[in-house]
């Protein structure tokens, strides 16, 4: 069926150009062929600028998150900005104990940038949002002058919905406590570093980028209410830096056992080479949690049982300690500090 | 990954530790030197130190090519990308050294100089390759393990007769360094050096063997045991030097068989004597001015020198007033002995030369050991 007598988006040659966010008919029918076309659901198919969406039921909280991608190369092992974009907002929902419901996407596009690889990263986003049974309900797309962005940026922001009574946070952890971590560290940062321009090197090994909403669940099921005190995804900054913010917000110290830190081999052999220390590399699909010690057994089981967390493990545990220390005691036996990373982690030079 | 978890095993580490404590006598202290900043990195990461007996003391060296590298040639960088418009490229660590003006390469890139992050020597003569119309410089830093690289572009810039491209050249010298620490005049200011020994560095021996320690050893009287960076073949090199103190020795011996031998790599070495000669003298970050202890280019290569290219002067630029980093650096002091540190220098805005790099004795310390200072809440 033709409408409006308009030309097809050509989706193999094709490229963002200015008007495709002018808010004209170029922008129109980007967003009626992509993005409504992919994300399909009963709020874009309305058309308007906003989505009415039902409350949640009585008792419950809303969770809002929001969170602002930047990703090179946007293709990775493993995945791509559009997947990233939705599991990093589903999981900063569901690390509250919430249900994620409902995402707000914004795309900035760069003048120039391909439209089939546009095209491959809503899909992408499309399958990721399904995946975590989430809809896109809205959004916004904006293009910049070639050089003035990095192909593309994609802004999400999640709702969800948090039962009345559930009390999951950083400021939450009390000696005596475990950390348990949902499986091996580090893939997300190693596959993207391996793709980095004049850093390129041969690996299989894949991001993690998964949304944990489905572990989380799973979890919050097997243990009472109260008995998961924090959950965290360990991105930016790794497993080091969310634990030195768990320790801040508690007031308290952990005691991490190195040994019992799970991790590919492939992982640890291309920190080693690198110089990078994998504690603090990014992950996009783990998650680390803090809980009462009398219900850790159970925890555990029910990560393992999940296909998320199935090399799930408790790594270490709470303890008083005012000066907030995250210390580990290492592989070898001995003893170090896992301190907060400062600046960006730099591959080493001899 | 058999092969790193070998180099890492805790029984093993148990029962090494369990033999330097039965092996060093009671009745002495003893303190050795790592030169290299891979072993303090090493010995920090894996809490080697932890596992020694109080008798047993490890000082951080000067082996850390980013802490040594002084102000004033961060300075000529910056100027090369911020006044002469070159396309700066250098290794990744350099990005963070402060620099005169409260600027350091990366507070100069935001500032609008193109400097650029390279991971290997070779990619900054590509940078140069696919910029014709640019001055393109690589920054290059380190010891004899990052200077035959260096060498080898260079060569290679001469073969292609590339007209843009051109080495800032800091690469300095290990064995140099090593004798300053106990030779030079501050040292009789302090009193004498407690340092019992040292242990040799890994990457830096896989190039130039371990034959360029023997006179250093001979002359001071100083053991040298050469050692890998696994945490294991830092506790074997420590076992290793006790011995050598109580038996009143002091060799060149090589825990690192399985990599260095006593000759080194020829065709590297060639290819740093074709490229470099040594400076008369160069400025340490910390250690002040050493002689015969840095490269520059031979008039063969003067094209390709940065400094000759854009007639650079070097100006040198001190460090904070209450910087210990040269005591520190030579085993007279600690980190915490400093008071700045962990307050005013701390590795967000390192104020001397051992918190810049996460292989400085200061920031190694203030990483992963700092909590030794405070007492130990009970767990
Ligand atoms: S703490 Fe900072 S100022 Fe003090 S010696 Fe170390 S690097 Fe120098």
């Amino acid at each position: 069926m033709k409408t409006d007598y308009q030309r097809p988006i050509d989706w193999r040659q094709g490229r963002v150009d200015l008007n495709h966010g002018a808010g004209g008919r170029a922008a129109a029918q980007l967003v009626d062929e992509l993005f409504a076309r992919a994300f399909d659901n009963e709020w874009l198919r309305q058309g308007d600028d906003g989505a009415a969406l039902p409350a949640p039921p009585p008792g419950h909280r809303l969770v809002m998150a929001t969170d602002g991608h930047v990703i090179s190369p946007l293709f990775f092992p493993g995945g791509d900005i559009g997947g990233l974009a939705v599991h990093g907002t589903v999981n900063d929902v569901a690390m509250l104990g919430a249900t994620p419901l409902y995402l707000a996407a914004s795309f900035i596009l760069e003048e120039g940038f391909a439209l089939a690889e546009l095209k491959t990263i809503v899909e992408s986003m499309a399958a990721a949002a399904r995946e975590a049974g989430v809809a896109i309900v809205t959004g916004d797309t904006k293009v910049v002058e070639r050089g003035k962005g990095d192909g593309v940026f994609i802004t999400t922001t999640g709702v969800g919905a948090l039962p009345p009574g559930r009390a999951i946070g950083g400021a939450n952890a009390r000696p005596g406590d475990v950390v348990l971590l949902s499986g091996t560290i580090g893939e997300h940062g190693v596959a993207v570093l391996s793709q980095r321009e004049s850093l390129e090197f041969e690996t299989r090994i894949v991001s993690d980028t998964a949304a944990l909403n489905g572990l989380v669940a799973a979890m919050l099921a097997a243990v009472p209410e109260g008995a998961v005190r924090t959950l965290r995804d360990p991105t930016r900054g790794g497993v080091a830096t969310t634990l030195n913010e768990i320790a801040r917000q508690s007031g308290v110290g952990l005691h991490l056992d190195e040994a019992a830190i799970p991790m590919q081999a492939q992982v640890a052999a291309a920190c080693e080479l690198l110089g990078l220390d994998p504690l603090y590399v990014a992950n996009e699909g783990k998650l680390l949690a803090v809980a009462a010690s009398e219900h850790a057994e159970a925890l555990l089981a029910a990560m393992r049982a999940h296909p998320r967390g199935r090399d799930a493990a408790i790594i270490g545990r709470v303890v008083a300690d005012e000066r907030r220390f995250v210390q580990m005691t290492t592989r070898l036996g001995g003893r170090r500090i896992v301190d907060w990373l400062s600046g960006e982690q730099l591959p080493r030079i001899c | 990954m058999k092969y790193v978890d070998e180099f890492r095993d805790g029984d093993t580490a148990r029962h090494l530790a369990e033999r330097i404590a039965a092996e060093a006598d009671p009745a002495r202290r003893y303190a050795f030197m790592e030169f290299c900043g891979g072993h303090t990195h090493a010995i920090a990461r894996y809490g080697v130190a932890s596992l020694l007996p109080a008798n047993v003391r490890m000082i951080h060296g000067p082996g850390c090519p980013v802490c040594v590298l002084p102000i004033g040639r961060v300075d000529q960088a910056i100027a090369l990308a911020l006044q002469h418009g070159a396309i700066v490229c250098t290794y990744g660590d350099t990005m963070r050294v402060p620099a005169s003006g409260g600027l350091s390469l990366l507070k100069a890139k935001a500032r609008g100089g193109d400097i650029r992050m390279v991971y290997s020597a070779a990619d900054a003569l590509k940078v140069a390759r696919q910029n014709p119309a640019r001055e393109v410089v690589f920054f290059a830093i380190g010891f004899e393990t990052t200077t035959p690289p260096t060498a080898l572009v260079l060569r290679q810039a001469a073969a292609e007769d590339l007209a843009n491209f051109s080495v800032l050249c800091c690469h300095v010298l290990t064995p140099a360094a090593i004798t300053h620490v106990l030779n030079s005049p501050e040292v009789a200011q302090w009193g004498t050096v407690p340092l019992d020994g040292f242990v040799g560095p890994a990457h830096v021996s896989i190039v130039i063997g371990s034959a360029p320690y023997e006179p250093f050893a001979a002359a001071y009287r100083k053991p040298v045991v050469i050692a890998g960076f696994e945490p294991l073949d830092m506790m074997q090199a420590i076992l290793m030097l006790v011995r050598q103190v109580n038996d009143g020795r002091a060799e060149v011996e090589n825990e690192f068989v399985r990599a260095v031998g006593r000759e080194g790599n020829a065709a590297a070495i060639a290819a740093m004597a074709e490229v470099f000669e040594h400076r008369e003298s160069f400025e340490w970050r910390g250690l002040g001015t050493v002689p015969d202890s840095a490269l520059r280019l031979r008039p063969a290569y003067a094209r390709f020198d940065a400094e000759q290219r854009f007639s650079l002067t070097y100006q040198p630029v001190p460090d904070h007033k209450r910087c210990e980093c040269g005591a520190i650096l030579r085993g007279v002091k600690t980190p915490s002995d400093c008071s700045l540190f962990g307050t005013v220098c701390t590795p967000d805005n390192p104020m001397g030369s051992c918190m810049v790099s996460s292989e400085g004795a200061c920031a190694a310390h203030y990483a992963y050991g700092r909590f030794k200072d405070i007492p130990v809440v009970a767990a």
